[in-house]
């Protein structure tokens, strides 16, 4: 990039700012004020003559920071892409016109808004710099995929067929995991589109798990090598360059260099040992569903036999949601989601394998997720399968029978049922390594209890699987109830860790289609990763962005702010103590920037000086204008959008607010507040996502960090001797659109009744 | 009958499911209910029912023999045919209801006060008779069911409505006098008979010989 910044300013008429705004004012704030040398106007500055008046100044050498004065920066960035040079983007149209009434009496302090907006936009560009890139990229083809179930098993051959080499990984001695005692799977279809309802058509039917076909496609594969009985000693890098230390069964270590990671390491089967109330573990003939599967594997279509006395069975009771969906201690909180479609195709085979058999289904909820999902349990219900609301309580062995005792809840009585076979369906557990903060929690715990109790719930914490040389832990961060993912509905397979992908039941519980489908998703996702990491540019949710933290070392104090409260533990420490960034393992978010303390770092195109700057450039009138100054900062992610879409759809917003977009809450800092505070600002508000449980945070610990962060702000405000109403943190939804415009005229009404700020000059 | 009801039982025994499966008119419907309870939800009259439809699909399936089939519910409906409009798994439920009573005649299990079954009885003996129904004869036979008293005072208290009837021609006293019939009362009673075979042999079929 030429070392000379040559500065111009676009500004656009068009979409009514023309009628609506004095350009000539406009033209003469970026001028004089903004001290832009060239600023152009254009009645349709987004259309082909518009945005090749940009591209000639800039091909012409006249242009190298732009600001672009016209609808929101989210608005028409197809147009004003210029890749090549920095830009600042004021927003006139959303921002201002939108989000004013019309009217005279209006007016001045409409154009006094559009005037500040160009002010903020000026400033910002003079302190952005195109992003560079590092020279830390490097495109490796080869993922990694750990887990030799169909999870696994699917990833690596749908990350061959895409032409990409694949490690798979297996701590077994054959390929198949937790799947490989299927002896039928729930149908992988729907029924046809054209099948009626009724009481004897054609609906889907279990169906050949397809284990060996795979098992066939992957070692036939030259793409896939497969290393059975292996694992991983060692994980570090980043995406692009991850290194892996796999430990063989011949006592060798081999280290191999990776793009990418995909974790489908699939679930444990829930202990059933937990469940003595159904006789588990007393008599043979009560069987987990797992174990069951195996018996009808072992029976392979002929006649299903008790494991007791080997009598074919005549009577089987099932037990839904054994050990599940409760919480008692031991039991699983939640619904693992495979096992009513699960009890309803093993309650089949005895239909089709033991004749005259009755099976029964004791459900509470029958919930048939899937791709089959309800037409198989009509399917269940056509083979006379029998389902009873009922919730089984107990199950006393007697005299060879087993006596199931529930409560029927349609006919709201205790009963039972007695029977040759009970099959509790049990549920899945996540097979992950240690939740990474729980191994944090011991290292730092302040006192010596604190680090005992910490120390004891590590304790029982699981092996490590990836073993990762992280400044934050060795595995994957959970979510909940120890599935690892970072947001299972808004970002699936993106996990807490960059480069590595979750699919199938160590995510979220799921059935083999499901997790079969899921292996798809997260190995496209880990091969964008590693190709993004090749060209330097960022994963989710800021794909593409090219930009990453840059630090001052000599002003760098070493006080591990930035490593230890980084969302996706990107950043590691050097021996020195210095942080690490690893560029591709980075989301973007900032929110190391807004942690430290000396303000050392910063992005080319985001810093405290690029926000600082702009806040600093807003004219803030007199105590006795009553014209107050409110700044907003919003989340890029959720609250600016929402006030964007809010103006779109006429929502009006106070004239004395300012708005300033964020990269995310977490990158706030907080010299900006006391900046704005010292400029004569009169109140300030942070909109972020929703943090904590249920968070919608799109860099998942961002919107928390800054609550943390600005809990603290009331007291430098009674220290200064102001009321704490000026400075407010607010949880906006992209949803919001009559709440986000609703806080910021609220803040103004708080103003009128507090008064002016007395720290205007 | 009661010897009919002893052979099902007999021949039934474990399931109650595959025995209304097997002769009770769409009774190979009652394994398709999801016991969503739309059905109970959406019945006018649900409420006075003992056992709503949901209720007797699942009684069905815990072998609630007797409880269902001697149950005033299944002669609650009044075939409004809302249930069958709005059940997600497409069940006729009127019809299965309209064919649990029918099953529970043919074993006599019919509880003897319904007033339903007696009125049902009365409206095939109307019928069977010209093979139309004859208004005045079976609207008398109602008034009267409980005893002369009652049927006076219930005769007095519809005197208004039946007076309009007999106005717009819609009930004619001349029909206490025989009354007229369709136009092939013995091909009507043919048909009836052929009817009665067909439904002999099908419980045949499921149940003992007809008649044992």
């Amino acid at each position: 990039m030429a070392a000379e910044k040559k500065l111009a300013g676009y500004i656009c008429t068009g979409c009514g700012i023309g009628e609506r705004l004095d350009a000539k004012q406009l033209q003469a704030v970026a001028t004089r004020e903004g001290k832009l040398p060239s600023v152009k106007q254009h009645p349709m500055l987004c259309g082909a003559e518009g945005v090749k008046l940009i591209q000639d100044d800039i091909d012409a050498g006249n242009a190298t920071h732009i600001m672009i004065a016209a609808c929101s920066r989210r608005s028409k960035v197809e147009a004003f892409s210029f890749p090549t040079v920095a830009m600042s983007r004021a927003n006139l149209r959303e921002g201002v016109i939108w989000a004013r009434p019309e009217g005279d009496e209006h007016q001045e302090t409409t154009q006094e808004m559009a005037d500040d907006y160009i002010r903020m936009a000026a400033a910002e560009i003079k302190f952005m710099t195109v992003p560079e890139s590092s020279g830390e990229q490097e495109l490796n083809k080869t993922l990694l995929v750990v887990g030799g179930g169909m999870t696994g098993m699917t990833a690596a051959v749908e990350a061959a067929k895409a032409g990409y080499p694949v490690h798979l990984v297996c701590d077994e001695p054959v390929l198949g995991g937790v799947w490989k005692d299927l002896y039928k799977r729930v149908p992988f279809r729907a029924a046809a589109f054209d099948v009626p309802g009724g009481n004897d058509v054609d609906l889907p039917q279990p169906e050949d798990p397809g284990l060996d076909d795979l098992i066939e496609q992957v070692m036939a594969n030259g793409r896939i090598t497969v290393h059975l009985n292996a694992k991983i000693t060692k994980t570090s890098g980043a995406p692009g360059r991850f290194s892996a230390d796999l430990s063989m069964e011949s006592g060798r270590t081999l280290t191999e260099n990776f793009g990418a990671i995909v974790q489908a390491t699939d679930y444990k089967p829930y202990d059933a040992n937990q469940l003595p109330e159904f006789a588990y573990g007393t008599t043979p003939d009560v069987l987990t569903n797992f174990e069951f599967e195996r018996l009808a594997k072992q029976a392979n279509g002929a006649v299903i036999k008790r494991p007791s006395d080997g009598r074919a069975v005549k009577s089987v009771a099932f037990i839904q949601c054994a050990g599940q969906r409760s919480s008692n201690a031991g039991h699983l909180p939640y619904c693992s989601g495979f096992c009513c479609t699960e009890s309803i195709k093993q309650a089949m085979y005895f239909k089709a394998q033991n004749p005259g058999c009755d099976a029964t289904i004791l459900f509470d909820d029958l919930r048939t997720p899937g791709a089959a999902g309800e037409d198989f349990y009509r399917s269940g219900q056509q083979a006379m399968v029998t389902f009873t609301k009922g919730q089984a309580s107990a199950v006393v062995a007697a005299g060879g029978d087993l006596r199931v005792k529930f409560k029927d809840l349609i006919l709201n009585e205790d009963t039972e049922m007695v029977c040759d076979l009970v099959v509790l369906a049990t549920g899945q557990v996540p097979n992950t390594g240690p939740d990474p903060y729980a191994q944090l929690a011991v290292d730092e715990a302040p006192t010596e209890e604190e680090k005992a109790a910490a120390r004891a719930a590590l304790a029982v914490a699981p092996p490590s699987i990836l073993n990762l040389d992280y400044r934050q832990g060795t595995d994957l961060p959970h979510l909940k109830h120890g599935f690892v993912d970072s947001h299972f509905i808004c970002f699936p397979y993106e996990t807490r860790r960059t480069g590595i992908y979750a699919a199938g039941p160590v995510r979220r519980p799921m059935d083999l289609k499901q997790a079969m489908d899921d292996a798809v998703g997260a190995t496209m996702k880990a091969i964008q990763s590693l190709e993004n990491a090749a060209r330097g540019s960022a994963a989710h949710p800021r794909v593409g962005d090219l930009s990453y933290p840059r630090f001052r070392k000599e002003g760098c104090t070493q006080c591990k702010r930035c490593t230890v409260e980084c969302p996706f533990g990107a950043i590691n420490e050097d021996e020195q103590r210095y942080p690490q960034f690893n560029e591709s393992r980075c989301r973007r978010c900032g929110t190391c920037m807004g942690a430290c303390p000396v303000r050392v770092i910063s992005f080319d195109n985001y810093s405290v000086d690029t926000v600082g700057q702009q806040l600093k450039a807003v004219d803030v009138p007199d105590e006795f204008s009553e014209k107050p100054r409110i700044l907003c900062l919003a989340c890029e992610n959720d609250a600016y959008p929402a006030l964007d879409m809010a103006a779109q759809s006429g929502e009006h917003i106070t004239p004395f607010a300012r708005v300033i977009p964020v990269r995310c809450l977490g990158s706030v800092s907080l010299s900006w507040v006391t900046d704005a505070l010292n400029s004569g600002y009169d109140g300030i508000v942070l909109m972020g996502c929703r943090r904590d449980d249920d968070y919608q945070c799109h860099f998942v610990r961002g919107s928390a960090m800054a609550a943390e962060r600005l809990s603290k702000v009331g007291d430098t405000l009674t220290q200064l001797n102001l009321e704490t109403e000026r400075v407010a943190v607010h949880e906006v939804a992209i949803t919001d659109l009559k709440r986000a415009p609703a806080i910021l005229n609220e803040m103004a009404e708080t103003i009128t009744r507090i008064g002016m700020s007395p720290f205007k000059f | 009958m009661g010897e009919l009801n002893t052979a099902m039982i007999e021949r039934y025994r474990n399931s109650f499911l595959k025995e209304v499966e097997a002769n009770v008119e769409e009774g190979e419907w009652v394994k398709m209910c999801m016991q969503c309870g739309v059905c109970s939800g959406s019945c006018p009259l649900g409420k006075f029912w003992e056992h709503p439809p949901q209720e007797i699909f699942m009684m069905i399936r815990a072998g609630k023999r007797e409880a269902v089939l001697q149950s005033e519910s299944v002669w609650m409906c009044t075939s409004c045919y809302n249930c069958i409009v709005r059940c997600p798994r497409e069940l006729p439920i009127t019809h299965i209801m309209h064919g649990l009573a029918h099953y529970a005649k043919r074993l006599g299990l019919v509880p003897k006060t319904n007033p339903t079954a007696k009125f049902a009885q009365m409206f095939w003996d109307n019928l069977m008779v010209k093979g139309r129904i004859n208004e005045l004869k079976l609207g008398l036979a109602l008034y009267f069911m409980n005893g002369f008293g009652d049927g006076i005072k219930v005769a007095l208290k519809n005197q208004k409505l039946g007076m309009a009837m007999m106005k717009t021609g819609r009930m004619n006293p001349k029909e206490a006098f025989g009354g007229h019939a369709v136009k092939d009362l013995a091909g009507f009673h043919k048909v009836l008979k052929k009817a009665q075979e067909l439904e002999d042999a099908r419980i045949a079929q499921n149940g003992p010989p007809a008649g044992a």
